[in-house]
């Protein structure tokens, strides 16, 4: 197993330089740059400021020293500074990845809530009317834009508190992290975590109810029902288990996804996350931020595809990566 | 040369097009209603001058922020618009940009995909290790780029949806691509002699026509989904062009508690469209999939 990880680790390297050669080209292919940004909303373009500016922060410099740069930044760990508000980018990121990640986590946990029984039941009762709700409601959760749900859920929120205690109540826009506040977090987070949580587990609802119909029709099923085995023990114990490995990846690569990916929800909830920054750091053609960001979204999807294997083999005892 | 006559072949005469379809209705009755959805709003892009009476882009000051009614059967917007008009003209941007771009960055993936299964060794992990870094990067932050460079508008959109599109579908079709590689049809036309063309194009591509179908059908869905969340940031298509993620910004959020009409329509409407699309995307797969029909 260890000479598996290592090889998978080691295997990250070119997926991580590809993402890290597109992520600069693409940054320098947008028109303008930081320093044109930052003067224009200071009010003066003087050639010599701009020049200073770009001296100051490194982009007068020819690419390929810009790129030995950055690459060196990301073997040492050194991220820089921001160009566009020249604090340290880890403390930006940091800031931001706390409240980012609790959202995931929370979505992740109400997705495997709804996911897992409602896909299971939705493949154990197959053509009946049960089956048809749950995948309307799966097909559905695919379909609603999570922004949409979440101006609908503020909507509700709005006219529901205003209903029952006369005075419309708004969840609370500053971030507090959960161990100082945490009523005023959860009223916070809640929302945004439920607004992606039911797309998320829209996804993997199909994963598992396509996965549970393929094992649910295997010898050893049939064989198991034969004995006289109960059928929802037959479920839980055969079918389940086995069907667990297209879920587990469906999960895991839709929480690598959200913590990057939250752009649109986190602009509805008006959430100071990874999300927004990424979107106000290639606005602001702020390029060590972006590089930044995308190295640390890619980085968290191979290591996430990593823990998937790792949990495979967990999961299904077949399968075993040291032979 | 004698010829052997199939007796059983001839005895069964292939269904007609309209049995099939009724076939495939009978047994998807979501995929059905599906393609109906789908088929309403083809419908209305098409004849949307026909179905409307206002002008989806001139203000009414008049006219503000008017409940649903007789005169505006979805009210009106902050500006005055006929939302039932906008959400019509609507149709026509989110079809053209599903479309263009789902068929576009289908095709590419379709034919990456089936080339790198087929050529194999070195080029195809190349290939696969540049459909690596894409795939890893966030659909939408791609998208981001891609508007940055190029700007707004619905060309550019296209092109922004399009690219995240080619990784995602050249892997459903190297998948497909690899089995039928392995089929004695494909040495036999490599023993003919025909060029890698030929077998490619002639060969291996009519064969994975099944996954890449279904991905271009969910494609279709996802791109009217990416140009909602776009044009929703304020990055994909710009005022005055009627779209439905244009509409439920700025005003939607403002005015949701006193016209909650401008906020609930246009997302109505995205989510019927990419339902449809999505419901029928999965009627096609359980038709295609002969597994399935056991």
């Amino acid at each position: 197993m260890f000479v598996y990880v290592f090889k998978r680790v080691l295997l990250m390297i070119p997926t991580l330089f590809g993402a890290a050669v597109l992520v600069f080209l693409l940054m320098r292919l947008i028109p303008g740059d930081v320093c044109v940004l930052r003067l224009a909303t200071g009010g003066g373009m003087d050639p010599q400021v701009l020049r200073n500016c770009r001296a100051e922060i490194g982009t007068d410099q020819p690419m390929a020293v810009q790129f030995y740069r950055f690459i060196k930044g990301l073997v040492t760990f050194d991220f820089g500074k921001s160009m566009w508000t020249g604090r340290p980018i880890v403390e930006e990121v940091g800031l931001r990845f706390e409240l980012s990640l609790q959202v995931a986590i929370m979505a992740t946990i109400t997705a495997i809530l709804l996911a897992i029984p409602l896909g299971t039941i939705s493949a154990v009762r197959q053509n009946t009317w049960i089956d048809y709700v749950v995948r309307a409601f799966s097909i559905a959760g695919v379909a609603v834009p999570s922004f949409w749900l979440g101006i609908l859920l503020i909507l509700g929120i709005l006219i529901a508190s205003k209903a029952w205690f006369g005075t419309p109540w708004m969840p609370p826009i500053t971030y507090v992290p959960i161990w100082v506040d945490p009523l005023h977090n959860l009223s916070m987070l809640i929302w945004p975590a439920l607004a992606t949580g039911y797309r998320y587990s829209a996804v993997a609802t199909r994963m598992t109810r396509s996965a549970m119909l393929e094992v649910l029709r295997e010898d050893y099923v049939r064989t198991a029902r034969a004995k006289g085995v109960f059928r929802k023990l037959v479920v839980r114990r055969h079918a389940l288990r086995n069907a667990l490995l297209p879920v587990v990846t469906i999960i895991g690569i839709e929480f690598a996804f959200l913590m990057g990916g939250l752009v649109v929800t986190e602009q509805v909830f008006n959430l100071n996350g990874l999300g927004k920054l990424f979107v106000e750091s290639v606005l602001n053609q702020d390029y060590n931020m972006t590089q930044a960001l995308v190295m640390l979204v890619v980085a968290i999807f191979a290591f996430t595809n990593l823990a998937i294997d790792i949990l495979y083999a967990w999961l299904d005892p077949r399968i075993r990566y040291n032979r | 040369m004698a010829t052997i006559s199939h007796p059983a072949e001839e005895a069964l005469p292939r269904p007609s097009r309209l049995a099939t379809l009724w076939q495939f209705c009978a047994q998807n009755p979501l995929g059905a209603a599906g393609g109906f959805v789908v088929i309403v709003m083809i419908l209305m892009a098409a004849f949307a001058d026909l179905v409307t009476v206002y002008d989806p882009t001139r203000n009414n000051f008049g006219a503000m922020l008017e409940a649903p009614g007789r005169e505006y059967w979805l009210g009106t917007d902050q500006f005055g618009r006929d939302l039932y008009t906008r959400i019509v003209y609507g149709a026509r941007t989110a079809l053209t940009v599903g479309f263009v771009s789902a068929f576009i960055g289908g095709t590419l993936g379709l034919i990456l995909g089936v080339a790198s299964a087929y050529f194999g060794g070195r080029f195809d992990l190349m290939l696969q290790g540049v459909m690596d870094v894409l795939m890893a990067f966030p659909l939408i932050i791609l998208a981001l780029a891609v508007v940055a460079i190029f700007g707004t508008g619905t060309a550019n959109v296209i092109i922004a949806i399009t690219i995240p599109f080619i990784p995602r579908c050249a892997r459903v079709v190297r998948s497909s691509a690899l089995s039928v590689r392995e089929t004695p049809y494909i040495d036999a036309a490599r023993a003919c002699g025909f060029s890698h063309a030929r077998i490619v194009m002639r060969h291996m591509v009519p064969n994975v026509m099944a996954p890449y179908l279904v991905v271009m059908t969910a494609a279709v869905g996802q791109a009217i989904l990416l140009e909602a969340s776009l044009s929703f940031l304020g990055l994909g298509v710009q005022e005055p062009v009627p779209a439905w993620g244009l509409m439920l910004r700025g005003g939607a959020q403002e005015y949701a508690e006193s016209a909650p009409w401008v906020a609930i329509y246009p997302g109505i409407a995205i989510s019927l469209a990419v339902f449809g699309f999505n419901l029928f995307g999965d009627a096609l797969r359980d038709w295609l999939d002969p597994k399935l029909k056991v």
